[in-house]
């Protein structure tokens, strides 16, 4: 847009916000932010989590009302009470965390959020079309609660296309995607470029907002700390920005006299039938897990990644108590506390109704998934709950992990998530397990929070305990394993060493090719 | 013969307040509010409807004040639950509690008064057609309204749009907001239709099953209407199939217990209760069924963050 003169509101700019401010208590989640966006741009928000990126672009959609500040669309001003206006200004948006009825089918999905009378099966029709036009395909009849998040991302788009919109705003997009899928995603942005939308792209993920974005705002807590264009930054100069000081990178000391290091996960012909129709059988997985190393586990989503957490975590105990072992005891037959008594620690995947209870206080959170292994500290005589000193450890713990939030201690469901992440695994470490399973450590997390994650568990290894992270995000676990295995259709390969360990090599694997899987396939012949 | 039809009718009486007031809750339910003040907003409109009834002396002066009766004494939990965001299940059990004793309050002057009753449909030569003509052409107009509203209830819930709305209310309350759907509105509208029901459930005991007012008639029918939406899956055919699966045991249990069957009369008077449950749960085997008919966010406040 160079060579624009600053009359104030100026036509070039599809979308300008000026000033806008949105306060919770004592928290300014969004202190006078200054945005343009261009016709026909993709214009990227950065920012870590809890910078405020969610906040803004809600009140951009009409879901949150600003304190102050002011709007322009089009060079008019506007207030944007309710989503119905957003979406009238041609405003549409795909949310990070979906917004879609599990219980019902992709076209009803979609014709709620049109507000045309036109029969389902018009829509389906259009959606069906639409879909194919932009090689998402879809199948309008599927029932959103059987689709994968790729294809639940899909269903968003396709709705927000149909509204025809100028500006889209995604949030977080491929936080959610296979490299595979999010390649799909952005020839779909760049083409909605080149039809002369505009789109408001916010992530964290560096080196994808280099390749797609023409033009950057950043902030940090709550304000603009600058305006730039990625292509002519780094990613390192990208992270700075956001983070206010280098995003230290992640460090790993060679791992020595691991061969000798006694066992303590060992998973022994670990085997489960489907529990559900939708649900992946694992097939005589092994896998050792010695003191003092990070085992990495990839794969694509939904190959039974989540299967096997739930049976190692105990969260689903097995018939074969021999099948997971402890620090050298049969763990199998045990439930997720037995376990926990052992040694071990459980990160899940997802944070809220899983890793933590949504409605409840960080402390409150704490207390449920230690009472058994902190009993002394936590627990009084006669069963009674020593508040202060669960209050006290949530706060060691929210001071350790740097965990941002708006209340000395809010509910779990009022962090965001990169900052409920840290909390989440700042409470198993805090333990100092000898054993630790991580699915999907960093999933939506930024820059600056995933690399202290990372860095703690390699350093939780490091002083002696068994690390195994499975996770979707290839770069991560490059980061942070001393061997990767890969998880596909339910079955493991075998795990290897990061040394010899290239993208190729674990790409193929996870696309179902053979070379690790050597001793299944003869076992199975 | 005539005692086919006549127990085929007593059976659609004693299915009809059930039938009434349970697809007034599935409407509730599906907008993901659980009420569990249906006993009270069905004891209330039994006393409005009598009482305006007695009063007036017409019985029709009488439904019309029992369902608006119902409805505003949902207003009142509407009011708490939505606006207040106080506990549903708590609100609702405190909503029954104030039916039964403000009804009773209200209704000392009745008791004892005769009532007057609901005519049943008579249609000059048709009702007198045997058998079918009394069982088609000759029952009371609640009766009428419990199919007519059953077959309503399925048409707006799964062929409307704004039928669908609801449904996705009651799926998830938050993603409806995210996409700018008046959550409050729709859900305020769907528990004063449900009182209005209760209510018209409760007008049909005191009008037409038993034309007179007694201190708790409604006697637990409120209690199985609520059970009934539930077992049947949040579908509206499953609820007609259940009440009168209630209503027919409950009839022929009354007649065995009249007969002297040698079987205790406590199974007897359970036998309705397990028969519905039984055929409901086998009804409702198919799991995928049933998790896309529960409405996911059924009982949880719903306070939107602005």
């Amino acid at each position: 847009m160079g060579g624009t003169v600053s009359a104030n509101h100026d036509r070039s700019n599809l979308l300008e916000v000026r000033g806008l401010t949105k306060i919770f208590g004592t928290l300014t989640a969004c202190d006078h932010i200054d945005l343009n966006i261009a016709r026909g741009e993709i214009h990227a928000l950065l920012g870590e989590n809890g910078a405020g990126k969610s906040t803004l672009v809600k009140m951009l959609f009409g879901s949150l009302e600003p304190n102050s500040g002011e709007i322009f669309w089009d060079g008019k001003a506007v207030k944007i009470t309710s989503p119905g206006v957003a979406k009238k200004l041609g405003i549409g948006m795909v949310f990070q965390h979906f917004s879609l009825f599990e219980a019902l089918t992709a076209a009803e999905n979609i014709a709620l959020s049109l507000n045309d009378g036109s029969p389902i099966s018009t829509i389906a029709a259009k959606a069906r079309a639409l879909s194919f036009s932009y090689g998402l395909p879809l199948d309008p009849d599927s029932l959103v609660g059987d689709l994968s998040v790729g294809e639940r991302q899909r269903i968003e788009i396709i709705r927000c296309l149909l509204q025809t919109p100028q500006l889209i705003i995604l949030d977080e997009p491929t936080s959610v995607l296979t490299p595979q899928e999010a390649d799909k995603l952005f020839e779909t942005l760049e083409r909605l470029r080149a039809e002369g939308k505009s789109i408001l792209y916010i992530s964290h993920r560096l080196e994808e907002v280099k390749r797609i974005c023409d033009s950057a705002t950043v902030l940090r807590h709550g304000k603009v700390v600058g305006h730039c264009n990625p292509r002519q930054e780094t990613a390192a100069s990208l992270a700075r920005m956001m983070v206010g000081s280098e995003v230290k990178a992640v460090e790993r000391a060679p791992a020595e006299g691991i061969e000798t290091a006694p066992a303590l996960l060992e998973i022994r012909g670990l085997t489960r039938k489907p529990a559900t129709p939708f649900a992946i059988p694992l097939k005589n997985i092994n896998l050792t897990v010695r003191a003092g190393e990070v085992i990495g586990i990839a794969g694509v989503a939904g190959n039974g990644q989540g299967e096997f957490f739930e049976s190692v975590s105990g969260e689903v105990p097995q018939q074969d108590a021999g099948s997971v072992r402890i620090r050298g005891k049969d763990a199998g037959a045990l439930s997720i506390t037995g376990r926990r008594l052992m040694g071990a620690a459980f990160v899940p995947e997802e944070r809220l109704g899983h890793g933590a209870a949504p409605r409840m206080k960080l402390s409150e959170n704490l207390l449920l998934s230690r009472h058994a292994t902190d009993g002394k500290s936590f627990v009084g005589s006669g069963g009674m709950v020593k508040n202060s000193a669960v209050y006290n450890a949530a706060q060691r713990i929210i001071t350790a992990m740097d965990v941002r939030k708006s209340a000395p201690d809010p509910e779990a469901a009022a962090l965001s998530g990169g900052n409920l992440q840290k909390f989440i695994v700042g409470r198993e470490l805090d333990r100092k397990p000898s054993v630790m399973i991580v699915n999907q450590p960093t999933w939506g997390v930024d820059a600056g929070a995933a690399a202290r994650i990372r860095q703690a568990l390699i350093e939780l290894a490091r002083s002696g305990s068994a690390v195994l992270v499975i996770s979707q995000d290839l770069d991560e676990l490059f980061e942070l394993s001393d061997a990767i295995a890969v998880m596909h259709n339910g079955e493991l390969s075998a795990p290897l060493p990061i040394a010899e360990a290239t993208f190729e090599k674990i790409g193929l694997l996870m696309g179902g090719a053979e070379p690790g899987h050597a001793e299944h396939s003869l076992e199975m012949a | 013969m005539d005692i086919t039809v006549n127990i085929l009718l007593t059976i659609a009486t004693a299915a009809t307040p059930l039938l009434i007031a349970a697809i007034g809750e599935l409407v509730v339910e599906r907008s993901g509010v659980l009420n569990l003040g249906v006993e009270g907003m069905m004891i209330m409109g039994a006393v409005g409807g009598f009482g305006a009834g007695y009063l007036t002396g017409s019985p029709w002066i009488g439904l019309l004040a029992a369902i608006i009766v119902g409805a505003l004494f949902s207003l009142l939990f509407a009011v708490m639950t939505l606006s207040l965001a106080t506990n549903q299940v708590a609100t609702g059990l405190s909503l029954t509690l104030l039916g039964l004793g403000l009804s009773g309050m209200i209704g000392t002057s009745f008791v004892g008064q005769p009532g007057v009753r609901l005519p049943n449909l008579d249609i000059p030569g048709v009702s007198s057609i045997p058998v079918v003509g009394k069982l088609i052409f000759g029952q009371d107009p609640v009766f009428y309204i419990s199919i007519a509203l059953t077959a309503a209830v399925m048409w707006f819930l799964f062929r409307t749009r704004t039928g669908l709305t609801l449904r996705s209310i009651g799926d998830s309350h938050t993603s409806a907001h995210a996409l700018g759907i008046k959550v409050i509105r729709y859900r305020y509208l769907a528990v004063i239709f449900g009182g209005a029901c209760a209510g018209l459930a409760g007008g049909h005991l005191s009008l037409v099953y038993t034309p007179q007012w007694v201190e708790n008639m409604s006697a637990g029918r409120g209690w199985i209407a609520l059970a009934l939406v539930v077992f049947a899956s949040w579908r509206p055919w499953r609820v007609l199939a259940g009440a009168y699966i209630f209503g027919a045991v409950w009839i022929g249990q009354l007649h065995a217990q009249a007969f002297g069957i040698p079987v205790p009369s406590q199974f007897l008077s359970s036998l309705p209760y397990l028969a519905t449950i039984v055929v409901l749960v086998l009804i409702s085997r198919n799991k995928r069924l049933t998790m896309m008919n529960t409405p996911a966010s059924l009982g949880q406040p719903f306070v939107p963050d602005r």
